[in-house]
């Protein structure tokens, strides 16, 4: 398998495969086709111990392609998701319609609360997930409208919205941001947004022109690894074929 | 034991303008619509709507039956995602939303099933859930400090207490024992459990015997305690899926579809709606028709 055609999309799955390393023995929740793929890549490879279910209500015993099925060792309902949620034992990847420098994320609405001027999908588990356990997003078009100095409404706390002194507080944990540009976290001043790496072929320039923000060690920050031969035969061949990593990330 | 088959007609008398209704299944799934729409060509109005949102909320926003919504979310689902009347709606300022964590609604059901005036949850703090709440939400601290003497204060999730709730399942008996036959019960048991007066339909009523020899016992999730009133309902999650049949997409992209201007939806509302269930059902088979042969 040829690493000289590797896509964008490709460099994102792998990214989020690294969003799950070393987490262990915990449900490993992506929202989105790419996190699919980099979770399932990771269960295939570095963390075998991932539960993984098919988005609706059952646990996979094996690791099936996206929409495909596979043997089943467990149920998962969705009032069961909200006891795993509470346990702390999972890691979810959700989408962003908004995220700000310290993390905060909307997915409801934009515009003033009891009147939005668009209206999504309400806060869904956004609350929750990010309060209880490891909280990482996926955006697979990283523009300044996303990456936005203030977010309308805050459905996934970021790290200003830690009290400290209130352990209620203490599993607040964002691990990565993965955006077609690059793999970021919250390591930067005051737990701000910080570049770890730029995927092949980005400048810094391009993160800060679609970032409102400044990016901490943005001018630092290394280059996103390429996929491993065997990481581009199962994305390509066992867990994407049909591509539709490539409908999702725009490079 | 009681004979508790009514019709939608009946179910819905029940209700006054201005309770607050539970609506169970989840976004686009297995929703009661059959009440739904029977609730649609009733007077009834002003309705507090507790629900995991779907076209169940955006039905009633249609008819501006909804004077206050508390939801986790709002999905339909599949594409185009966000249902068009509760957009419509949100953004004409007609509602008053008591939006929430999806937890946080699973909490306070249970909170009402068991009489509580509360329970903790740390889902919430931080977020814009409680300024959404405009001060109906309070915190409560812990009375028990931790190994450092620290005490958590965590969110008092109120009960969510319903005068009614409305579920669909796929078969019960005629006494209200109900099972559903998918793969995810959703939070029907515990709208029953919360409520006054517990509305069920089922695409099927079968005897109580055939009842507990269909399913697992595990899948009869409400008992006589928990149900009222039994409609037999065939296709009545229609167009969310039950257990028996899926999701009609092509059928929710028209409604999503016919929402976009007063003309296609005063056709909708026309053929869907302003007539009895069988007529509705009976729309539905013929929409399926023309549609395959086109």
């Amino acid at each position: 398998m040829s690493t000289s055609t590797v896509t964008r999309a490709e460099v994102c799955a792998v990214a989020c495969a690294e969003i799950f390393r070393g987490a262990g023995e915990i449900m490993a929740s992506p929202m989105s086709p790419t996190p699919t793929v980099g979770a399932r890549l990771a269960r295939l490879t570095f963390e075998p111990d991932l539960l993984i279910s098919d988005g609706e209500a059952l646990f996979l015993a094996e690791t099936p392609a996206l929409g495909g099925k596979a043997p089943v060792e467990g149920w998962i309902p969705f009032g069961r998701v909200f006891d795993v949620v509470a346990s702390g034992r999972r890691h979810v990847v959700m989408g962003a319609n908004q995220i700000d420098r310290h993390g905060n994320q909307n997915l409801s609405a934009f515009g003033p609360l009891q009147r939005p001027k668009r209206q999504m999908f309400g806060v869904r588990g956004a609350p929750g997930n990010t309060i209880n356990h490891p909280t990482s997003y996926f955006v697979p078009r990283h523009t300044t409208r996303v990456f936005t100095d203030r977010v309308d409404i805050v459905s996934g706390i970021g790290y200003d919205k830690v009290d400290s002194t209130n352990p209620a507080f203490r599993f607040h944990h964002l691990h990565r941001v993965v955006t077609n540009l690059g793999v970021f976290d919250f390591g930067g001043p005051d737990h701000t947004l910080r570049a770890l790496s730029l995927h092949p072929g980005v400048t810094a320039e391009d993160v800060a022109a679609n970032t409102s923000f400044e990016v901490a060690d943005l001018a630092t920050a290394e280059t996103t690894r390429w996929p491993t031969e065997e990481e581009l035969r199962l994305i390509r061949t066992v867990l994407d074929p049909k591509g539709l990593r490539e409908k999702e990330v725009s490079a | 034991m009681r004979d508790k088959r009514i019709s939608l007609e009946e179910a819905v008398s029940g209700l006054r303008s201005g309770m607050t209704i539970g609506i169970g299944g989840w976004g686009s799934r297995r929703k009661p619509l059959a009440f739904v729409r029977a609730i649609l060509r009733s007077d009834v109005t002003d309705l507090t709507v507790v629900t995991y949102g779907g076209a169940d909320l955006g039905l009633l926003c249609s008819a501006g039956k909804v004077r206050k919504a508390y939801y986790g979310f709002v999905s339909l689902d599949s594409a185009p995602f966000y249902d068009p009347w509760f957009a419509a709606a949100r953004t004409g300022g007609e509602i008053v939303a008591r939006e929430m964590d999806e937890g946080m609604v699973k909490c306070g059901l249970q909170a009402a099933a068991a009489r509580l005036p509360f329970l903790p949850i740390r889902a919430g703090l931080g977020s814009d859930v409680v300024n959404f709440w405009d001060g109906e939400l309070r915190t409560v601290q812990s009375p028990y400090p931790d190994a450092e003497g620290r005490t958590e204060t965590l969110i008092a999730m109120p009960a969510l207490n319903l005068d009614a709730a409305f579920v669909h399942l796929d078969l019960g008996d005629k006494h209200g024992n109900a099972a559903y036959t998918g793969v995810d019960p959703y939070m029907d048991d515990l709208f029953c459990l919360a409520a006054e007066r517990r509305y069920l339909s089922v695409d099927r009523v079968v005897e109580t015997e055939e009842l507990v020899k269909a399913v697992p016992q595990q899948a009869i999730i409400l008992n006589r305690m928990m149900v009222d009133g039994v409609v037999e309902a065939p296709g009545g999650a229609h167009f969310t899926f039950s257990g028996s049949y899926g999701r009609d997409e092509r059928f929710q992209r028209h409604y999503v579809a016919a929402a976009a201007t007063p003309e296609s939806w005063a056709e909708f509302k026309a053929r869907y709606l302003d007539v009895s269930e069988a007529e509705y059902q009976s729309a539905v088979r013929t929409f399926a028709e023309e549609r395959t042969q086109l």
